[in-house]
């Protein structure tokens, strides 16, 4: 389903250039659960970005759904991510002092989705990341940050996309509270069959998922499954 | 996304930061009712000069001795200056065709004395039986001047309702008598109140009878002003071309040694400055709606920059650089039509201020309400455009990665 073919990145800063990442090749089969590891600085957050077409690589392709992204306008890759991704970020997750409802219904706002079916598929998607129907009608600011992730979660379900990034999505969280919500994209991948990019540096987070892809320096250490 | 989402997006945001949304908003009530409230004083002063110049009597033309040039007002005429006014002219003027009526004039101040003690300094215009109707006056009560006194040395006088208020308060003046120079005249009628700020201001003035004035009061036997009511508005200016071909011939001289003026000079020249000063007035007013204007892009800049991260995350669950222009937009211009119904709101109760103080009779007019809400939606738009289209044109990722 995803097919990255020699990816590179060069980031060019004045006169300096610099290669985030150097020549990454792999292939994500649908319902897998990756974990993308490494060390600060070593080009995760870059790949990911590239993976969720918010980018586009210097050179290579990248290939999801057999389309190749790595062409794309600003416009089409919004239509990419609009409906076929979903993101889980660090941090500042929620529009601010706006509902969870409003926040989870967001992607659906953008793809023109009618009102009946969002709040619909709003409740299905946050019942699924396993948010407690009480907090529906709550502000983001009014939330744990397990909750917010949780919101996330389910913000990134709501538009059924075919892969969902998660960029150190327990990096804020205590390790009992990561815990839950690793729990909650275990369940996720196992039980809707859902294609999850997780990218962390900590190997406990690492551990939830079935295969490993180790990057250092912009290139592919190590590419294994998970025991 | 569709209308009422943008609506609701818009809603969120600026709710989420309402001091500063309000005092953005502020600075555009304050331009668009400024502007309001002096197009309506300018306006209400244009309609406020037109009526009370219509009511000095239909199809006037007014008669000066000397001559008048445009923009330097009464410019004597060399030899006898402005005394050129005779009472002969009056059958001169009276044989003329389309005349229906004239009124011979001529005034001066002097003070008056009451029996009761109370008296005065106002003027005393020595007139003939005609100037009520020639000047649309009413009596209140009382008679007129009769034509036996105006031509008989009568000591008649009917009272302006100032000067009737300022003499006899409010007991009756009819029958009283009063002192003008040290004459003893009777007073038999009382002119019905004007109100206004008319120029000749009818409310405060004496009227005598002619030839009282010229030969005692005044010892003159010129006429300040010659009223000439015409027959039919559309001959207006022919009778003026026949009065000023008639009596440059009586008066023997190449060149008039009076002017003629009608109501729509005086009209015309009047609407002239008083639009110039609602011009003026106006551009002042506008400038604050600029300076407004230029508040609305700064805290839209300021948003922006603010709100980078948000930016960031709407792009990257989907939304294209047109949802995000638009939504920046829609808050830039929700923020000056909110203003601008808040100033029309604010401009009109000036207005209304203005009028109950009596200081001027405004009208707002439906053109400038409809004026001001355009133009705040342009202000919106433009100031709102730069803003927009630099949240728009952010890179996502830069937007993430903003701290
Ligand atoms: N816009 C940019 N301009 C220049 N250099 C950049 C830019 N973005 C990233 N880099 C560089 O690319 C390298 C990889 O960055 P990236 O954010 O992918 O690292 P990371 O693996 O996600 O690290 P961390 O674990 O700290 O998040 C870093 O050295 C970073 O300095
Ligand atoms: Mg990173």
């Amino acid at each position: 389903m995803i097919e990255c073919q020699n990816i590179t990145k060069t980031y060019k800063t004045g006169e300096v250039e610099f290669n985030a990442l150097e020549g990454v090749s792999f292939k994500i089969e649908r319902g897998e659960f990756v974990a993308i590891m490494g060390p600060s600085g070593s080009g995760k957050s870059t790949l990911m970005h590239i993976l969720g077409a918010l980018d586009t690589p210097t050179t290579g392709q990248y290939f999801l759904d057999g389309q190749n992204i790595s062409l794309l306008s600003d416009d089409e890759l919004a239509e990419i991510r609009k409906n076929k991704i979903g993101f889980v970020f660090q941090a500042f997750n929620l529009l601010a002092r706006t509902s969870v409802l409003r926040n989870t219904v967001l992607p659906l706002v953008y793809a023109g989705i009618n009102k009946n079916e969002r709040a619909l598929r709003a409740e299905i998607a946050l019942k699924a990341a396993g948010l407690d129907e009480v907090h529906f009608n709550h502000l983001s600011n009014q939330l744990s940050g397990g909750q917010i992730q949780r919101v996330a979660i389910a913000r990134a379900l709501v538009n059924n996309p075919s892969l969902i990034l998660a960029d150190e999505p327990t990096g804020n969280l205590d390790s009992k509270t990561g815990e839950i919500v690793l729990k909650t994209f275990e369940k996720l991948n196992r039980e809707e069959g859902r294609t999850i990019i997780l990218i962390t540096h900590e190997h406990d987070v690492a551990r939830h998922t079935r295969r490993i892809i180790h990057i250092k320096d912009g290139k592919i250490e190590d590419d294994s499954n998970n025991q | 996304m569709n209308f009422s989402d943008i609506f609701k997006e818009t809603y969120i945001s600026l709710a989420a930061n309402k001091v500063r949304s309000g005092l953005t908003v502020l600075g555009i009530v304050i331009g668009i009712g400024s502007v309001i409230a002096m197009i309506s004083i300018g306006e209400g002063a244009k309609t406020q000069i037109q009526t009370s110049i219509e009511d000095l009597g239909s199809n006037l033309l007014t008669i000066f001795p000397g001559v008048v040039q445009p923009g330097r007002g009464i410019v004597s005429s060399g030899r006898g200056s402005a005394q050129t006014l005779k009472n002969e002219d009056i059958e001169t003027i009276t044989e003329i065709e389309g005349v229906a009526a004239i009124a011979p004039e001529i005034s001066r101040r002097f003070q008056i004395t009451a029996a009761t003690g109370n008296n005065t300094n106002t003027t005393v215009t020595g007139v003939e039986t005609n100037y009520l109707f020639v000047r649309n006056l009413k009596l209140a009560d009382g008679f007129f001047i009769t034509d036996s006194a105006a031509r008989g040395l009568g000591r008649e006088a009917v009272l302006g309702s100032t000067v009737a208020k300022d003499l006899f308060g409010e007991n009756d003046p009819i029958g009283q008598s009063i002192r003008i120079n040290r004459v003893n005249f009777k007073v038999t009628g009382l002119l019905a109140a004007k109100g206004g700020f008319g120029f000749s201001g009818p409310d405060d003035m004496v009227l005598v009878p002619l030839s009282t004035m010229q030969k005692i009061l005044a010892g003159a036997d010129y006429l300040s002003t010659i009223s000439v009511s015409v027959a039919d508005k559309d001959r207006m200016n022919e009778v003026r071309d026949n009065i000023n071909y008639e009596l440059a011939k009586k008066h023997r001289v190449d060149e008039p040694d009076f002017s003629i003026i009608s109501q729509e000079d005086i009209l015309g020249t009047l609407s002239q400055v008083i639009n110039t000063f609602t011009i003026f007035l106006a551009s002042i007013a506008g400038i604050s709606l600029l300076v407004g204007g230029i508040g609305i892009m700064n805290m839209m800049l300021t948003t922006v920059t603010e709100r980078t991260r948000e930016i960031g995350l709407r792009k990257a669950i989907g939304a294209t650089k047109s949802d995000i222009n638009r939504q920046f937009l829609a808050e830039a211009v929700a923020l000056t039509f909110v203003g601008g119904f808040l100033g029309v709101a604010m401009g009109w109760v000036i207005a209304f201020t203005v009028t109950s103080l009596e200081i001027i009779q405004t009208s707002v007019s439906l053109y400038s309400v409809f004026l001001a809400f355009g133009v705040s939606a342009a202000i919106g738009i433009i100031f709102g455009y730069y803003p927009a289209r630099r949240a728009a044109s952010l890179n996502p990722i830069e937007a993430l990665r903003y701290e």
